[in-house]
């Protein structure tokens, strides 16, 4: 099969590979790239454990072609982290015991940081709204919405 | 409540001083940080993809498979049948001596429900996999199915699974799990009023967000690691022994990292046939079910039927119960008989009842076996049950809470299976319940205790 370059930063690194055409970003990620940050759920775009960060917009990366993202700055879970300090959300995710069995970890912490880098002092239904698209079937959700609001109450702290 | 004290007296310190502490979960760094190793993040050079060609019938005879067409598909490395495995039948549990093997790793001759695993495809990319399935050609002649745990137990109902025999799994005590305490009739013949009632569920699918697989590395030193989300991996260790012929020596596996499992992880179903694949292929093999195999495939809660007859006094006593319960195997035994048995054990309830009878069947049909999830033989019983109590409450005009304190099981109470009861807490619990509830409840049972006075 033709191979097709594709180029793009991830988590601040330049990536550059030939894939096939029609390979899925998660695909690309996950097996070019070894960023196994984002999980592979159902590979039709309902489960949001694929989710990443597309020039900051949230996408289901198990739905996009990674020949669409030539240029772009994705991020993933893995990158949150800074100098190996967790990224305040990765930090609630753990003070509120929003994780289980983790698989839908990484999905959930992309999508709760695209809402907070929208809207940095969301209401409840914000967040509920934001987590829609993203299953959990360990937690019931709730201490992932604490946790979310818990990152969110740091930042409005971090403005005062 | 007394605490044995007895066990580790040695290390125990009974401090207790972690109770209502917050510590944090040592797994979670590694999940917000996207650094769990879930099975499916490891990858290999050269590893081969696994697809099963399944049966479209729920029950039917295999005349002939013809692979040659998807032999030849560009990037299929090899094509597995029945006549590949070393040990086709097996059943999870013969580890226990809960016998007879009844299923087959691949089909053999038979299919015994819609979904079965034919033939499995080991091919260079996911893709080929699937293509070169679907050029498997199985010829099947269509047989009876049968759907419904009373039909199946009826006389002249299709046989579902030959290795049994007969579409019930038979127990050292008969066709089904007996419990006999005291006169049931001689209960119902005394009762001021009888209530009997059916009910039913259907089968529950766990849809855990991480899919049932492995992955497969062959090693240099002729071992074999398989790297596995099941959750129990003791029983998968010895059946793939079993299973493959194989010393468990020669078998490493790693897991423990489960992606949601509530119990659907339990059977043995992905390793044996992934291993066998990297065993005559020398390849690393990958065998993930989809979304599709996940809902359709893997093994969800079993349906069941429970029949409740009670005999109930009007000052609120019950009298006599009489349970008959059906659990739905599908078409092989994985953990339903042990659940069956479990129902056998629990279908009296928390309840002190004079007169107890009650049979358990764990029934065969031609549908997806069931198996293990979160208090199998438990959790559709209670449902019964607490229903069933509701409405007892109601045909004698008492509230519902006050008529569970009346046959709430206590201290030094004889169960129906004849253990005597201790550490009874349900009385307390239900107190707890009506504070936090603020349920009115009489003074006379907020102030009764499960230790009955000179126990």
């Amino acid at each position: 099969m033709a191979k097709v370059p594709v180029q793009f930063t991830l988590n601040g690194s330049e990536k550059a590979e030939f894939i096939d055409s029609g390979t899925t970003l998660l695909h690309a990620l996950r097996d070019k790239i070894g960023d196994t940050s984002p999980k592979g759920g159902c590979h039709q775009g309902t489960c949001g454990a694929c989710s990443v960060i597309v020039d900051g917009e949230l996408r289901l990366s198990c739905l996009t072609l990674a020949e669409t993202c030539n240029g772009a700055t994705i991020t993933t879970t893995s990158g949150l982290a800074e100098g190996g300090v967790l990224h305040p959300l990765q930090r609630a995710f753990l003070d509120t015991f929003a994780t289980q069995c983790g698989f839908c970890t990484p999905g959930m912490i992309m999508a709760a940081k695209v809402l907070l880098d929208h809207t940095p002092n969301p209401s409840r239904e914000d967040v509920v709204e934001a987590l829609s698209g993203n299953i959990c079937r360990c937690t019931g959700y709730e201490p992932i919405i604490q946790a979310v609001l818990t990152a969110a109450r740091g930042n409005s702290q971090n403005a005062a | 409540m007394k605490l044995r004290k007895s066990y580790f007296a040695d290390v125990r310190k009974d401090d207790l001083h972690e109770i209502g502490q917050a510590r944090p979960r040592s797994d979670s760094p590694g999940h917000v940080t996207g650094k769990t190793a879930f099975f499916a993040d490891r990858n290999f050079p050269g590893m081969l993809h696994l697809k099963m060609v399944r049966s479209p019938h729920h029950h039917a005879r295999i005349r002939s498979i013809d692979t040659s067409e998807a032999e030849k598909h560009p990037g299929v490395v090899r094509v597995l049948s029945a006549k590949d495995v070393p040990h086709n039948v097996y059943t999870i549990l013969i580890l226990i001596q809960i016998g007879p093997e009844d299923e087959t790793v691949l089909a053999d001759g038979k299919v015994r429900w819609k979904g079965e695993a034919v033939v499995a495809v080991l091919a260079e990319t996911e893709r080929a996999a699937q293509e070169a399935a679907a050029k498997v050609k199985v010829d099947y002649e269509v047989l009876p199915a049968v759907f419904d745990m009373e039909e199946a137990l009826k006389p002249g109902a299709p046989i579902v699974n030959e290795y049994h025999g007969q579409n019930y799994y038979l127990y050292d005590s008969g066709e089904c799990r007996k419990v006999r305490f005291g006169d049931v009739e001689g209960g119902f013949a005394g009762a001021d009023h009888i209530l009997e009632q059916s009910y039913q569920s259907s089968p529950i699918e766990h849809a855990p967000t991480e899919t049932t697989g492995c992955v497969v590395a062959p090693e240099g030193n002729d071992r074999f690691t398989c790297y596995t989300n099941t959750q129990a991996m003791f029983f998968t260790l010895d059946n793939t022994s079993i299973i493959l012929q194989m010393p468990g020596s020669k078998l490493h596996f790693v897991g423990g990292t489960v992606g949601g499992g509530f119990g659907g992880k339990v059977d043995v179903i992905v390793e044996p046939i992934a291993i066998l694949g990297a065993k005559l292929t020398g390849r690393p093999v990958c065998f993930i079910y989809s979304r599709e195999e996940e809902m359709q495939i893997s093994s969800p809660r079993a349906a069941e039927k429970v029949v409740i007859k009670d005999g109930v006094m009007k000052d609120g006593r019950i009298v006599a119960r009489k349970v008959t319960g059906y659990t739905d195997a599908g078409a092989y035994s994985r953990h339903s008989p042990y659940g069956a048995q479990k129902g056998a054990g629990h279908y009296p309830g928390p309840y002190t009842i004079p007169n107890v009878w009650i049979d358990t069947y764990c029934v065969y049909t031609n549908r997806t076996p069931s198996s293990a999830m979160r208090g199998f033989g438990i959790t559709i019983g209670d449902f019964a049950l607490e229903v069933q109590m509701d409405k007892l409450a109601r045909l004698i005009g008492m509230d519902p809470l006050e008529f569970r304190f009346i046959n709430a099981y206590r201290d030094g109470d004889m169960k129906a299976h004849r253990q005597p009861t201790e550490g009874a807490a349900l009385i307390e619990c239900m107190q707890e319940a009506a504070r936090a509830a603020s349920w009115p409840v009489a003074e006379k049972y907020m102030a009764m205790s499960s230790y009955k006075k000179g126990a």
